[in-house]
């Protein structure tokens, strides 16, 4: 580890100085990958001889006189964005072995760029769930407390990152997917504005909230990598034609005369009192940075649960209802064609994923529609009033991001409803398309673990610049980020 | 015994015209092509692909609503319609539900009572599915029509006949034929239909229950289908029954219909917003662009051939069946100009030149007889230079060959006779020879008329000036018989 530049721009000056090859830095990512991966199971599928053969491509680039920011950087994909030459599953069985005939947007703008895949890294499946433990292939390990889980559903991108077995990686966020790993890996994790990154290739769970993210070591890095993504997208008719500002150069100026809002409703009765002083810690910070933090109020922050449920459900229970067995994927091998779909999705799915299939399918089924997805839209449309407010007084909000530190993997909350509460503090602005981002705020200690606590700023729709300024300054003023786990722990 | 009055609404599924499909940059020019070959990841329902909409599809379902009269919607959004079958990728179909790009319009249509609106409840565009192809005990899926572009026309159950059903059917395909939306091509499925059918007792103003018909792919299906429900509910009725509300399909070989699903059997479709694809604003001067772009829509073109060229309403309805063969005829009239009244132009049309197409095989468009061409022949007519005989010869040759009228008619020596003293020396020569038959005609069988001018064709090989030659004829058999 200690013999690797520790971020994309460190490694970058190695690469430009000639300290370091691209093949060389692989091949190191690769063995790392080979030391620890036993013990944290962060990728799916690594790809040791496609991930060498782009990095001689880069070197050969490098020699030619090229050097852009991610060319020869080994970067870790979460496996629900599809890159060529490498399986894309979802973490699920019924993509078992599916190999893309094509390449995410995303995915195929960081190749362009130069960088190396080192493989695909785990996720709940289809990205629906906390901790990884809903991977069809076995639950991902959190490097700074193996027993415990890194989050999710981009768990594996996280640990991946935490665990030094790849600089970067991309995860998405739905509902706080990037950001709540982030925040229980000491790892920085941006969820920008809907619409900001195409999701072209990346696999679906609900349309109207995914969103491709960075996971990265420091700030910086993660602006590197979110310039390289964003963008307008012919095949992504969602996205914003809005050029991409150069993040990674709007990290200065500071805090200072900065209007930050703390909601009051995200700090939350059964908050972890360790994730509530970290929250008052940073706030201090923030102030002694110079920056004005004030009550904000979001009063429809309660219905952020029951409406993201209701929306990303349904859009999933369509979104899922491709893996017919028919074309790719799974297959039950049935003869009769209706025995071959109940078997193929019995078998195929998981039970989370078929539970919210079901959910997702009742509240749009004749009868119910109108009192679930109807009304779960229009609650949402208050739940954006509710930033839009909010947005008009401050120029960011400061939030805890997880009410809670990594839990024990097999010591998930058992009641679904109470699971569902762990991502209170980020669904309400995943789903007013708002970008957040989440940064190391400390540790908090339990049972003589040190586990991780982030917090996030959450801005406004396409103002990621602020958001990396605010988090920059944070960075500077704290460096909780540098800390890594220990060896002795993996 | 009542006597039922039938209530007929259909639905209209027309393959639009566009370069690539409705949602990705596949070509929406399938047909005959090898089977999984015009696909992508976004027609294929790749895990990750999204569609985007295709700006020319909308432009074409705008275009069809505008010629049905519609109102165009400014905001126009597509939805989800879920249902699993093997040639539906994505497990669901988009299109659009509750904000349709066209509604309350009405297509006219001709009755023996006279003209009759059809009311349009709706036109909205929606994406095709694949095909399934059994074979040898197995189904295959081909998945080439799956995602091309598909406009659905709902009409108001406004028809009460099966001729106003045929009558519905042929004026929408030649509207959708003439503004270029659809091929209407029904031998390649370019149009498939669904008919909603119920019976009332005569008077009555209550709707009875209805049944629909799915699956229809020719006209004759669409009148077989029919023909056969209606029947099938009169007989229902009058036995006292009640008509229950079913999905039909229809065997056309078997000649019968056949129960697809119940009412409780209804499918669920879970409409919702189509997340992937943001609602669709449809600019005014966009529509007033493409309305200002449609050509002149065959009711209005038979009302002008009427009107402008004098024609009766059924030949003014026979030229302007199809665009190809109106603008073919506006072409030729204009190009005649005063030389002959488009009256006689148009008989020429619907004639000599119609058979000749019909033996051809060729589209109008392609024949090698221009409406300039055709106009020389014409004028060459009118100005006496050839008699309507030897025009008939010359279009002919014309047809085969692509010469000009003039040019043949010149090297083969065609130009009419109208010569009055070379006539006369012939009709004079023919007389002497003909004795009998003078003598004949003079006794009253004047009927032998015909053949004397006969005789003269032929010696002319048709060129004579039939006028000169019946003038010089009544006048030499009058003066004989004065003469004796």
């Amino acid at each position: 580890m200690s013999d690797l530049p520790r971020t994309i721009h460190e490694t970058r000056q190695w690469l430009r100085s000639g300290q370091i090859t691209s093949v060389e830095l692989t091949e190191a990512y690769l063995e790392r990958i080979q030391q620890v991966e036993p013990q944290v199971h962060a990728y799916l599928h690594v790809a040791a001889d496609a991930a060498l053969a782009q990095a001689r491509l880069a070197d050969e680039r490098r020699a030619a006189g090229e050097d852009t920011p991610l060319l020869g950087v080994p970067l870790a994909i979460k496996d629900v964005i599809n890159v060529l030459g490498m399986p894309a599953t979802a973490a699920s069985r019924i993509l078992e072995g599916f190999m893309p005939p094509y390449e995410a947007t995303v995915a195929h703008k960081l190749r362009e760029q130069g960088a190396v895949f080192l493989g695909k890294a785990n996720t709940d499946e289809f990205a629906m769930g906390w901790s990884t433990e809903n991977s069809a292939y076995g639950a991902t390990h959190n490097p700074w407390a193996l027993d415990r889980t890194p989050g999710g559903s981009s768990g594996g991108p996280a640990a991946a990152v935490a665990a030094g077995e790849a600089p970067a990686a991309l995860g998405t966020d739905t509902g706080g997917s990037v950001r709540q790993p982030a925040s229980w890996t000491n790892t920085v994790g941006m969820r920008p504005t809907y619409g900001r990154v195409s999701r072209y290739g990346v696999i679906a769970f609900a349309s109207s909230l995914d969103q491709v993210g960075p996971i990265t070591r420091d700030v910086r890095d993660n602006a590197i990598l979110l310039e390289a993504i964003a963008g307008h997208d012919p095949h992504d008719g969602t996205t914003f034609p809005d050029p991409v500002p150069p993040y990674s150069q709007m990290l200065e100026g500071g805090v200072k005369g900065l209007r930050l809002g703390l909601p009051r409703e995200y700090l939350t009765e059964d908050m972890h009192p360790g994730v509530r002083e970290a929250t008052q810690e940073a706030v201090r910070v923030l102030r002694d940075l110079g920056a004005v933090v004030e009550e904000a109020s979001l009063p429809y922050t309660d219905y952020g649960m029951p409406v993201y449920y209701l929306i990303a459900t349904a859009e999933a229970s369509a979104n899922l209802a491709r893996y017919d067995g028919v074309r790719y994927g799974y297959s039950a091998g049935a003869a009769d064609l209706q025995e071959n779909y109940k078997l193929t999705r019995g078998r195929g799915f998981g039970p989370e994923v078929k539970r919210r299939i079901l959910l997702g399918a009742y509240a749009l089924s004749a009868g119910y529609y109108d009192a679930y997805y109807l009304k779960a839209q229009k609650v949402r449309t208050l739940i954006r009033a509710d930033f839009d407010a909010a947005f008009q007084r401050f120029d960011a909000l400061v939030a805890p991001v997880a009410p809670i530190p990594p839990f024990r993997i097999g010591e998930a909350p058992t009641d679904p409803v109470a699971l569902y509460l762990l991502d209170v503090l980020t669904l309400p602005s995943a789903l007013a398309g708002a970008p957040g981002i989440s940064v190391p705020a400390g540790f908090v200690e339990e049972d003589g673990e040190q586990l991780p606590v982030g917090i996030q700023f959450i801005g406004r729709p396409l103002d990621e610049a602020t958001l990396y300024r605010i988090a920059s300054a944070f960075e500077r003023a704290t460096g909780y980020g540098e800390r890594a786990p220990t060896d002795a722990a993996m | 015994m009542p006597t039922y009055e039938v209530v007929i609404g259909l639905e209209v599924h027309a393959e639009l015209i566009t370069q690539s499909k409705m949602f990705c940059a596949c070509s929406a020019d399938f047909f005959g092509a090898p089977p999984n070959t015009h696909v992508c990841p976004v027609c294929l329902a790749m895990p990750g692909a999204l569609p985007v909409i295709n700006r020319e599809a909308v432009a074409q379902t705008i275009r069809a609503g505008l010629a049905l009269n519609c109102t165009i919607a400014e905001d126009v959004r597509f939805e989800r319609k879920n249902y699993t079958y093997p040639d539906l990728p994505k497990g669901y179909q988009i299109t659009q539900y509750e904000l349709p790009q066209a509604v309350n319009g009405w297509l006219e249509i001709d009755t023996p009572d006279g003209s009759k609106r059809i009311r349009i409840t709706r036109a909205h565009l929606e994406e095709d599915t694949g095909k399934l192809v059994h074979e040898n005990g197995v189904s295959l899926v081909d998945y080439n029509r799956a995602g091309v572009p598909l406009l659905e026309i709902v009409s108001e159950p406004d028809m009460r006949s099966i001729d106003e059903v045929n009558e519905y059917l042929t004026r929408l395909r030649q509207l959708l034929i003439y503004i270029g939306a659809s091929t209407g091509d029904l031998e390649k499925g370019a149009m498939r239909m669904e008919a909603n059918v119920s019976l009332r007792p005569a008077g009555s103003q209550e709707l009875g229950t209805k049944v629909e018909i799915k699956n229809l792919n020719s006209f004759r299906a669409v009148r077989n289908a029919l023909a056969y429900e209606i029947a099938r509910q009169e007989k229902v009725l009058r036995e006292g029954g009640q008509v229950e509300q079913v999905t039909l399909g229809w065997l056309e070989h078997e000649g019968r219909t056949y129960v697809q699903r119940t009412k409780e059997e209804a499918h669920d479709y879970r409409y919702f917003p189509e997340p992937d694809l943001p609602p669709l604003h449809i600019d005014r001067a966009w529509v007033e662009e493409l309305a200002a772009g449609l050509p002149e829509l065959p009711r209005a073109r038979r009302q002008r051939f009427v009107e402008q060229y004098g024609l009766s309403r059924k030949d003014a309805d026979i030229l302007t069946a199809e665009r190809a063969v109106a603008d073919y005829f506006d072409a030729l009239v204009a190009a005649v100009g005063d030389a002959m009244p488009p009256k006689k132009v148009a008989n020429w049309v619907m004639g000599d030149l119609f058979r000749l197409v019909n033996e051809s095989g060729l589209p109008i468009s392609g024949i090698p007889v221009t409406p300039a061409k055709f106009a020389e022949l014409l004028k060459l007519l009118a100005a006496k230079t050839i008699n309507a005989n030897t025009a008939s010869q010359v279009l002919k040759t014309m047809f085969r060959t692509g010469e000009d009228a003039g040019a043949i008619v010149e090297r083969e020596g065609l130009a009419q006779v109208s010569d009055e003293a070379a006539l006369e020396r012939l009709v004079d020569r023919l007389l002497a020879e003909h004795p009998d038959e003078v003598a004949r005609y003079r006794a009253g069988k004047t009927q032998l008329f015909g053949w004397f001018v006969g005789q003269v064709m032929r010696e002319t090989r048709g060129k004579a000036n039939p006028g000169v030659v019946k003038k010089l004829l009544e006048g030499r058999l009058a003066e004989h018989g004065q003469d004796e």
